[in-house]
């Protein structure tokens, strides 16, 4: 009996070190994946940006960025004033409604109605928001093409992004937070504003960078609101003139746009180099903007929660 | 010491003087009358009554389940957060019913809470301790930089503190954050202090400290503490209330709980054959 009782114990022993080993090796396996995957994409991203802006200044010459017609100056500006603009809408409201699905909406059907519908505005066709816009802001307001509807549309588009991630950060923070700080005589609202929000600035900062992303490509939504001329005296003082730089109420073609435009219905000779030095200048913008915004992140959070070196 | 930021705690003195008129003895910080608390239909505590005297250190015992959170959590309405919650019964706070006579904010400010688990802000050690006070609107520097230092002391982790006042205080130990949590209950001028099982989650070291902490506080301030450590309830609490599925079974002297308990299930859980 002892015999046979060893013969089990050591078939048992070999069958687990058998099952050790096979975990083992798929642990190695699915690492060896997974380094693959984070590879692939870092390459397909080098190669993509490398490909996009080397072929965007490969013809360059200073005469493309001309701020008039001939060059893509006054697109450049018209891009960056409408990603302005449309955060300047968008933030704050995105901002309020993230803090109010996370903490004061109350659970029920309302509230799954209004989440329900900012998944849904979140994943319009832009198209469709751009049609939208041209009815609402455009034709309903008896108003010409202007950057300010075209800045109202992209944010129909980027306010979800805000909102989600907003109310996501606030919902992923410790109880204790909230609970320490109702149970030292804390408002609610004080609450949110000393404890809560500053916690999930850099979460909500990604949120910002990724509004601001779809605000810097767009183009379908913005075809029919912010238009496709753009016409700006840079001597102009007056603001409500209709070719100020800074009047919002003016036509300003972005530079997604114009790549658009570029590549369909441009009679210019050079209207490719044009395309490709768009996509270029755009690439970077959208870079820079995602790691100055970054570096202001974690600025400010440090300031916040104390350098920890 | 006591008024640096007695004009922002203005109510808080008047509110003091009251006791003096009233006609119950001085000694009772607290006087809890018949208070029934109910989880939706689900009764967590039954007609408690008990007075807990000004100045003590009162704990509460008992097994897991048998209501002594939910009691202490009473004290200063954090079950309000609850929405299920439902209480009969009244609490007066120096003669005044906390739920009726007192602003809930007021009422946290005066009666302070330590938690479970060490629950810091991620912000930096000193605007941990400034917050409370930044919450009832003392912005001055001068005034904040009087509070920090004062609170730090109080709560015995000055020392390991001064030099890392603008780090984050989630670099400290977990006896350290749970120091600086009481620190930064006592920065907002609390009466009470309520601790619900502060040492569980600590180390014996830190557990020490929190309780030689707890002694030398209780000069000053009433403290109801909530332990599942009966070492810990005979070594620092003066009274000892024995909970049991949402009955207060036995309340008594410390002294009197631990070596001649009136009750056999109180001696029961004492001795440790259940619980």
């Amino acid at each position: 009996m002892p015999n046979k009782d060893n013969q089990v114990l050591q078939d048992t022993t070999k069958a687990i070190n058998a099952t050790i080993l096979r975990a083992k090796l798929l642990d190695t396996i699915m690492t060896g994946v997974f380094y693959v995957v984070a590879l692939f994409f870092l390459v397909l991203l080098i190669v993509f940006a490398t490909y996009i802006i080397v072929k965007g200044f490969m013809d360059f010459d200073i005469s493309m960025m001309a701020f008039d017609h001939r060059g893509i100056g006054n697109q450049l500006f018209n891009t960056v004033y409408l990603v302005i603009l449309a955060l300047l809408i968008s933030v704050p409201l995105g901002l309020l409604s993230g803090i109010y699905m996370a903490e004061y909406a109350k659970p029920g059907r309302v509230t799954k109605i209004i989440r329900i519908s900012i998944e849904t505005l979140s994943s319009l066709p832009s198209i469709v928001v751009g049609l939208f816009g041209y009815l609402v802001f455009i034709v309903m307001t008896g108003s010409q093409w202007n950057l300010f509807a075209g800045a109202l549309a992209v944010s129909i588009l980027s306010l979800p992004i805000i909102s989600t991630t907003t109310e996501d950060a606030l919902k992923s923070l410790p109880d204790g937070y909230k609970k320490g700080s109702y149970g030292m005589g804390a408002t609610k609202w004080q609450t949110i504003r000393m404890v809560l929000l500053p916690a999930c600035i850099p979460q909500i900062m990604t949120g910002i960078i990724l509004a601001a992303g779809r605000a810097f490509g767009e183009a379908a939504a913005l075809m029919f609101t912010a238009g496709m001329s753009t016409d700006i005296n840079w001597n102009s003082t007056n603001l409500f003139s209709s070719t100020h730089p800074l009047n919002p109420f003016r036509p300003g073609e972005t530079l997604a746009l114009q790549i658009w435009a570029s590549r369909t219905e441009a009679i210019a000779e050079n209207s490719t180099q044009i395309a490709n030095l768009c996509a270029a200048i755009l690439m970077i913008m959208v870079f820079t903007f995602s790691i100055s915004a970054r570096y202001i992140s974690q600025h400010i959070n440090k300031k916040m929660i104390g350098d920890n070196k | 010491m006591r008024e640096y930021i007695g004009d922002v705690m203005g109510e808080s003195n008047v509110h003091s003087l009251d006791t003096s008129t009233a006609v119950h003895s001085i000694q009772d910080k607290f006087i809890v009358d018949k208070l029934d608390l109910y989880y939706g239909t689900f009764k967590a505590l039954k007609e408690i009554s008990m007075n807990i005297k000004e100045s003590e250190v009162t704990a509460l015992i008992g097994p897991s389940g048998c209501g002594k959170s939910t009691f202490l959590k009473t004290l200063n309405r954090m079950n309000d957060l609850d929405s299920t919650v439902r209480i009969e019964g009244s609490v007066l706070l120096d003669n005044k019913n906390i739920f009726t006579e007192i602003d809930v904010i007021n009422l946290r400010q005066w009666v302070g809470m330590v938690f479970q688990q060490p629950n810091p802000f991620p912000k930096s050690i000193y605007d941990n301790i400034a917050y409370g006070p930044r919450v009832q609107g003392i912005t001055k520097k001068a005034e904040l930089d009087i509070i920090v230092e004062r609170s730090l002391r109080q709560a015995a982790i000055w020392d390991e503190a001064k030099d890392r006042l603008h780090k984050s205080a989630l670099g400290m130990s977990g006896g350290q954050q749970q120091r600086l949590c009481i620190a930064r209950t006592l920065a907002t001028k609390p009466d009470v202090i309520l601790m619900d099982e502060p040492t569980s989650a600590l180390d014996p070291i830190s557990t020490l400290k929190i309780e030689e902490l707890v002694l030398e506080l209780k000069k000053d301030y009433t403290i109801v503490i909530v332990t599942h450590n009966m070492q810990q309830a005979s070594r620092i609490s003066d009274k000892t209330a024995f909970f049991l599925l949402g009955d207060l079974i036995e309340y008594n002297t410390t002294e009197e709980i631990f070596t001649n308990p009136k009750n056999p299930k109180t001696e029961e859980y004492i001795t440790g054959r259940f619980g």
